[in-house]
């Protein structure tokens, strides 16, 4: 009895306290800014990096007193939650932030798997979004809400093409991709497309794919050293790399291995070690060599989180400081969430141009910046070095 | 040839891991006609556990406190792990199987299933969800015949393994222990009257399998050195297919089925396109289920001598 007294006294105050603090937010006058990221499950790292910007980005705005809207200084919070690397869980997490945080404008999710998916949630719900990593073209397509501070993988497919044509002269490649992945899925199908427009039909002597989770890829490995190819190609993410290029050496497949930007996490050369060295992947910014805003924000990241940030992070940056701007383009809130976030998208639309330290960002096109890629090499020491720029 | 060739060993290494898994279910459905869903956990904690014991020993060596080779360091980090292992996969079995040893066999699975997600998020909880590089004990070393590459770490694997499962059959069969654990399989209500006490063959079973799961555990991390959580999830269902494939309850059966799952898959994968591997290989299984109901070495449960 004694028990049971106890129990709905508790579930009184518990739902007492949801109601409390919902109210308590309604009143406040901030801006909340929601990040959408990658926390657990399989890309952790990618989480961690957002988080660590956002959080960089807010001591910014704090120290400055607020984020300046309209002669009016507003305090910001940032409402983070995990889409613990699955499609399903971004769109929840997306809802949880518009409806449940009633956030302003939303920052995330990294990779296209989860971006595209819950770009579909923030479109319906007229807040907008902005992706900082996602290059796959349906997370922004047909979606005037959504937005992103990347370039699009139809650019990033040939230009990893043209690297290798331009560089080792190969006619054959092959390619390994994850089929259950939007990301993996849509670069490799830009990447043959490109590829055999230069080296005519069936220059892709091996086109191989396997599932999310896997770890054994020794018969597609097989298969592709079999077929001829003379170099790989594997848009895959860090926790696969590693295993990838691994068991390709075991295999006897020494030629090289080229990548994609989800290859470019701090994480990657613990996990592959120096298996991975010499090879080269294309991305969005180079750390190693870096100068200006960008180096500022290196040092500033390596000093705080104690390793040098991935373009993930700088990414990430950049798309906050897209939002601080359309926030401030925007010139004053009125405290209705539908017209602020309205006031927002429209200002965001009206960006062309963007200076940020992963590079200029022309959005003259709409919602995805032309911007221009870096080819990067790991060297001996397993350092991302600047090896080239391709722009479009 | 050399590609037929360079397949059949992709293969004995691949069908490897799902053996030594699927031992361990076979031997506790054959003891105590239980499911131990939990299994694929199980082998992802004594990954884990083999981590962190070679990370502790190439820790020492490295300090100077306690200098060893790196293939004793191997052979210590695999018993070490496996003992461990045993003891995880005995509490689990007295926390969570024993109190419904007499409870639906449906309660009994779902507790399985709890546990699994208990190991799963605990390890994410107390290690973060960042993926853990397992060590590289021995230097991974290529060789070459003919267009034919093998490495160090595949033979070792494979001989490993194999060693293990003959290892567990001298133990089930030439034994007193293991004579009580057949004498149990045959028959759990007499032969604890005969003085053999029922809890201490079932610990003795879970704690064989869970050795057997360390050992997949820590080979598994040499060959595919990237650990995390959920690693033992799809990996335990596919083991968890191949003792239903052998025969349930049957020791040999699961090391076969273990083996020639990973020649399905493989194969598959090298004869089809790669995109439709699991697709085609579960196929495979489930025609070859539906013409021997009870697998390759099971009988029908009256005539059934389990193990």
């Amino acid at each position: 009895m004694k028990n049971k007294t106890l129990l709905i006294v508790m579930t009184i105050l518990l739902i007492g306290s949801f109601f409390l603090s919902s109210c308590g937010q309604a009143q406040a006058q901030t801006i909340k800014i929601g990040v959408n990221a990658e926390l657990t499950g399989d890309v952790p790292k990618i989480g961690e990096g957002t988080k660590y910007a956002a959080e960089m980005w807010l001591e910014d705005v704090k120290a400055a007193g607020g984020l300046e809207v309209g002669g009016k200084k507003y305090p910001v919070e940032l409402a983070i939650e995990d889409n613990e690397s699955k499609a399903e869980s971004a769109a929840a997490a997306n809802t949880k932030l518009i409806t449940q945080d009633e956030v302003l404008i939303i920052i995330g999710p990294q990779a296209s798997k989860q971006a595209v998916p819950a770009g579909e949630i923030a479109n319906n719900y007229e807040t907008p979004m902005i992706s900082p990593w996602s290059t796959n073209p349906n997370t922004t397509k047909d979606r005037p809400w959504v937005f992103r501070a990347c370039f699009l993988d139809p650019f990033q497919g040939p230009v990893v093409a043209n690297f290798v044509t331009q560089e080792f002269g190969f006619t054959k490649a092959g390619v390994l991709y994850d089929v259950a992945s939007d990301y993996s899925k849509g670069l490799a199908e830009f990447f043959k497309e490109a590829w055999e427009k230069q080296h005519g039909a069936g220059s892709v002597v091996a086109y191989e794919s396997f599932t999310t989770k896997d770890t054994d890829f020794s018969a597609q490995l097989t298969k592709i050293k079999d077929a001829g190819a003379e170099f790989l190609f594997t848009p895959q993410y860090y926790n696969e790399v590693g295993l990838i290029v691994k068991q390709a050496h075991q295999l006897g497949f020494n030629s090289p291995i080229v990548g994609s930007d989800s290859w470019g996490s701090a994480e990657l050369i613990p996990l592959c070690g120096s298996d991975c060295y010499g090879l080269y992947f294309s991305t969005h910014y180079a750390a190693a060599g870096a100068t200006g805003a960008t180096k500022a924000f290196i040092d500033r990241y390596q000093q705080k989180y104690g390793y040098v940030p991935d373009d993930v992070a700088a990414l990430t940056w950049d798309a906050f400081g897209l939002a601080q701007m359309a926030i401030q383009n925007c010139g004053k809130l009125t405290g209705d969430l539908k017209v602020d976030r309205k006031c927002v998208r429209d200002a965001l639309s009206q960006i062309k141009e963007f200076d940020g330290i992963t590079g200029k960002m022309d959005f003259s096109q709409g919602n995805d910046p032309i911007k221009c890629a870096v080819i990067v090499k790991i060297d001996d020491q397993g350092q991302f070095t600047f090896y080239k720029q391709a722009c479009p | 040839m050399a590609f037929f060739l360079q397949n059949v060993i992709n293969a004995l290494q691949w069908g490897s891991f799902y053996a030594l898994i699927a031992l361990g279910y076979s031997m506790v459905y054959g003891v105590l006609m239980l499911f131990n869903f939990a299994h694929g956990d199980i082998f992802m904690t004594g990954a884990y556990i083999g981590f962190f014991v070679a990370t502790g020993f190439l820790g020492l060596s490295a300090s100077g406190i306690l200098v060893l080779p790196n293939w004793l360091i191997l052979i210590l980090t695999i018993l070490i792990s496996m003992f461990l292992t045993s003891l995880v996969g005995m509490a689990v079995e007295r926390i969570a199987y024993r109190p419904l040893r007499n409870a639906p066999r449906a309660s009994a699975a779902i507790t399985g299933l709890m546990v699994g997600i208990i190991l799963e998020t605990g390890n994410l909880a107390i290690l973060g969800a960042r993926r853990q590089k397992f060590p590289d004990l021995i230097a991974s070393q290529t060789y070459q015949f003919n267009g034919v590459s093998i490495t160090n770490t595949k033979i070792m694997i494979v001989l490993v393994s194999i060693g293990l499962m003959l290892a567990l059959n001298f133990f089930v069969r030439r034994t007193k222990w293991g004579m009580a654990m057949r004498a149990m399989a045959y028959d759990f209500l007499i032969v604890p009257l005969m003085g053999v006490s029922i809890n201490f063959i079932a610990a003795m079973t879970f704690g064989l399998g869970s050795a057997l799961a360390s050992a997949a555990g820590i080979l598994f991390g040499i060959a595919y050195p990237v650990l995390d959580p959920y690693m033992g999830i799809i990996f335990g269902w596919k083991a968890f297919v191949a003792a239903i494939l052998g025969g349930r309850g049957s020791i040999l059966g699961a090391a076969l089925a273990g083996f020639l799952l990973g020649f399905i898959e493989i194969f598959v994968a090298t004869i089809f396109p790669s995109t439709l591997r699991d697709l085609i290989a579960y196929s495979i299984i489930l025609i070859i289920l539906t013409f021997r109901p009870h697998g390759f070495f099971g009988e029908p449960y009256s005539a059934q001598l389990r193990l």
